[in-house]
């Protein structure tokens, strides 16, 4: 791990004081917020509040979206800012990975999907390719399922097979930290405990941060949640605190879906 | 059903714009008819020039007697005369030329007494001069022996006499086209360095056993020719006039009214073959169009090799780093406006460009010594990068919309792997854009291998002697010109000297125009199709 990482050992990720424009209109204000490393994260809160976009902001994704941009304050990944000139996106993104809403695999082979990014990071060997690839769909407990058909087509898998490829092309890399934007959302249930499953596996690597729109699945697998309202941080703090005895009228009547 | 009307029943709205539908409805039917019946007509023209009919013998009135006629029904037609009097004529191929000057005739249908199909005429297919549509005489050998037509042996004598000819024209070609060919241009290289560099006793050498090998090949090529003029086929005519045909003009001898269905479609078949198989003859009008085939494809296919990798960079650029603005914008206008530019500005501009200007500056400084121009005249790969010019619009534009079409979240996946721009365009939108990349290049080779006016001016020629691709080092000769099925159909259409009998040539050499674009277009969809379920975009 880098020197960064010994000098914080505990902080994965520290927002400070962090506006945020699409073009002119503000989407999110005053964001403060740190991530403790090795924890999840859980992001809840109405649709259209924001928690996609930070989530964006934390491998600089919003980069590819013409005027967006964070014109206020900071965004400190293992002690350093994430948008001063020395940081390349690219390896930025290397370090931290994500998921997204909508599994998107490429069309190719489950194993090129899974190699995609130790190949274009610079590995060659096959052998060593090899192992990369089935050690992260081992860790997406995919293996077993696609062991068999590793050269067939990744669209053949079902969606939450889908899912789990794609977490196991963002493990491939070896990230420290897991962005995932609403990863179960299209699953169904099955699917969805059993990628539940494996993100309370991989909290033994990695550093999660989870956008979720279900309030159980905040409460079974996070340590912390962050509850955003209309652009802005309105409680954050332990997941049983937030749910049980939240501070605000708002949180309160999101969690216990009063909202409206 | 009681009419008693409900809350649901019509009010007429429901059928508002039905009359719109019949109109586009109207609308497709009159493509489909037009495509349809322009199939149609190509199709049974083009089939029927090598069906072979029946040859029938007429007998007709001439006012001062009767005359008979052999050949077979081409068309028949209503005329009206200057009192008008409505005749009804009938246009026959009767072939013989050296003895009628015109292969067709209108005859009027009443004045025809008689018509017969008799069993043993026959229709004969020789070198120069047409068919010959006659009864079997007698051969006349070259020894002073001769055999009658009603000698039991004449039908095998005929065979090896034909059997006999075909080698030794086979021979012949082999010597004439291949070792002379090859003595001729040594020897014009050997001059061309003589006058550079001076003779030396090397070269003069060489030069004396290449001109022995030439006297030797010379007296071999005599010998062969001499083997087939000894040999004559005599041949009534049914008007009882006489045809003599040198064994060496023969080329092929069918009788029609013998065979039977089996016997006719193997006729056909042999001159499907013949026609797509061998070197054209007589100004185009008869034989093959084997060159032209060749032609065609090899500059399809060279324009595609061309056309895909350039238009494909372009649109990347254009679609993937270029600045959107006014700027881009402005490109792609002009890119989807050179589509509209007339083809024949093209030609005009290969021709400027690259044949005078490009060809120039290879043949100065690959070609300093050659005495004729080797690039800097028309040739296949002018012809190609031309077309590919004029075709490079359609593959920017499908590869544009392809790149457009690919899932926002694909890209975003492979840069939130941590590649580059470039690595996820190369590794990951290129590959799935791939089957819409195809569909342009589908679209362009269509376009280029039907487009004949460019091709004029930049490499195509009516006969070619020699294909752009043969077993001749360095076998891919780019600089020669070449046939081409569209421009050998106007060649025959409306540039020979007897239009009325190129006719069928014309119909069967549209069919084949078409039949080879759509099976180059078909092999193109074939991959594009595995690629797209290779590539298939997600379902779920
Ligand atoms: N690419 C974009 N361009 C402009 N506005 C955007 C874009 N993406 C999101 N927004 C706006 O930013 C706000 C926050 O969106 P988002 O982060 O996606 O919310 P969430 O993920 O919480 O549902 C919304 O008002 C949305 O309309
Ligand atoms: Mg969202």
């Amino acid at each position: 791990m880098s020197d960064t990482f010994q000098q914080h050992p505990e902080t994965a990720i520290e927002v400070a004081d962090m506006d945020f424009h699409y073009g002119e209109s503000k989407a999110l204000k005053d964001i403060r917020l740190t991530v403790p490393r090795g924890r999840i994260v859980a992001f809840i809160g109405p649709s259209g509040c924001g928690k996609s976009t930070l989530l964006r902001c934390f491998n600089r994704m919003n980069d590819l979206v013409p005027g967006a941009r964070v014109t206020r304050g900071s965004i400190h990944i293992d002690g350093v800012e994430i948008h001063s000139p020395e940081v390349d996106p690219v390896e930025l993104r290397r370090r931290v990975g994500m998921v997204f809403q909508k599994s998107n695999p490429f069309p190719r082979s489950i194993y090129e999907n899974v190699a995609y990014g130790p190949r274009i990071a610079g590995t060659k060997s096959k052998s060593e390719l090899d192992g990369i690839v089935e050690e992260a769909l081992k860790g997406a407990a995919l293996w077993s399922e696609v062991e068999s058909r590793l050269h067939e087509s990744a669209f053949g898998l079902s969606g939450g097979q889908q899912q789990r490829l794609c977490i196991a092309r963002a493990i491939a890399v070896r990230p420290e930290i897991l962005l995932m934007d609403e990863p179960c959302s299209a699953l169904d249930p099955v699917a969805t405990a059993k990628v539940e499953e494996l993100i309370l596996d991989l909290k033994r690597n990695y550093t999660i941060v989870i956008v979720t729109h279900n309030m159980q699945q905040a409460t079974r697998i996070s340590d912390m949640t962050a509850f955003f309202y209309l652009g802005e941080l309105m409680e954050y703090g332990a997941t049983t605190k937030i749910f049980t005895r939240p501070e605000r009228r708002e949180t309160e009547d999101y969690v216990t879906g009063r909202f409206g | 059903m009681d009419s008693k009307p409900t809350s649901f029943a019509t009010t007429g709205r429901s059928r508002k714009g039905e009359p719109f539908v019949w109109l586009t409805a109207a609308g497709l039917t009159m493509g489909v008819v037009l495509t349809l019946g322009l199939l149609g007509l190509v199709v049974t023209k083009g089939i029927q020039t090598f069906w072979p009919d029946r040859i029938q013998v007429f007998e007709i009135d001439t006012g001062a007697g009767t005359e008979k006629v052999a050949g077979y029904v081409v068309q028949e037609r209503e005329r009206r005369d200057p009192q008008g009097v409505d005749h009804e004529e009938i246009q026959i191929f009767r072939g013989n030329r050296e003895l009628f000057g015109e292969k067709f005739a209108f005859f009027d249908r009443a004045s025809i007494r008689s018509q017969e199909i008799p069993e043993d005429i026959l229709l004969v297919e020789r070198m120069e001069g047409g068919h010959v549509i006659a009864r079997a005489g007698k051969i006349l050998r070259a020894d002073g022996t001769e055999v009658p037509a009603n000698d039991p042996g004449f039908a095998t004598s005929l065979d090896e006499l034909i059997e006999k000819t075909d080698t030794k024209r086979e021979e012949l070609r082999r010597i004439e086209k291949i070792e002379i060919g090859r003595n001729a241009r040594e020897v014009k290289e050997l001059r061309s360095l003589e006058r550079f560099e001076g003779s030396t006793p090397e070269t003069q050498a060489r030069l004396a056993t290449l001109n022995e090998e030439f006297l030797k090949l010379d007296a071999e090529r005599n010998l062969v020719r001499q083997a087939l003029a000894g040999d004559v086929l005599l041949l009534d005519a049914v008007d009882g006039r006489e045809i003599r045909i040198e064994a060496g003009e023969l080329l092929h001898i069918f009788r029609p009214n013998q065979a039977g269905v089996i016997g006719r479609t193997g006729e056909m078949l042999r001159r499907v073959w013949h026609f797509l198989a061998s070197d054209p003859r007589e100004a185009n009008t008869e034989g093959g169009v084997y060159p032209a085939i060749f032609g065609t494809v090899v500059m399809t296919l060279v324009m595609s090799l061309f056309v895909t990798p350039f238009g494909v960079v372009a649109a990347i650029y254009l679609r993937e780093y270029a600045k959107q603005g006014p700027l881009v914008r402005a490109v792609r206008i002009s890119v989807n406006n050179l589509a509209g530019v007339p083809s024949i500005v093209f030609g005009v501009f290969g021709l400027a460009f690259f044949i005078y200007f490009l060809g120039g500056v290879v043949d100065s400084w690959f070609f300093p010594r050659s005495e004729e121009p080797v690039f800097k005249s028309g040739g296949v790969l002018w012809a190609s990068l031309t077309l590919a010019l004029l075709t490079v619009p359609v593959v920017i534009v499908a590869t544009e919309e392809a790149l457009a079409a690919v899932p926002r979240g694909v890209r975003e996946a492979a840069l939130a792997c941590g590649a580059s721009k470039w690595q996820a365009i190369q590794r990951v939108v290129l590959p799935a854009s791939l089957p819409g990349i195809l569909t342009g290049v589908i679209l362009a080779m269509a376009r280029g291998a039907g487009e004949v006016a460019p091709l004029m001016l930049v490499g195509v020629v009516k006969s070619a002697p020699d294909l752009p691709i043969d077993g001749e080092a360095p076998f891919i000769h780019a600089e020669r010109q070449f046939m081409h099925l569209g421009f050998h159909i106007y060649d025959l259409g409306f540039q020979s000297p007897d239009s009325e009998a190129a006719k069928p040539m014309v119909f069967a050499t549209t069919l084949l125009l078409i039949t080879i674009v759509v099976v180059m277009n078909l092999a193109a969809i074939i991959i594009r199709n595995r690629l797209r379920k290779k590539y298939a975009t997600s379902s779920f």
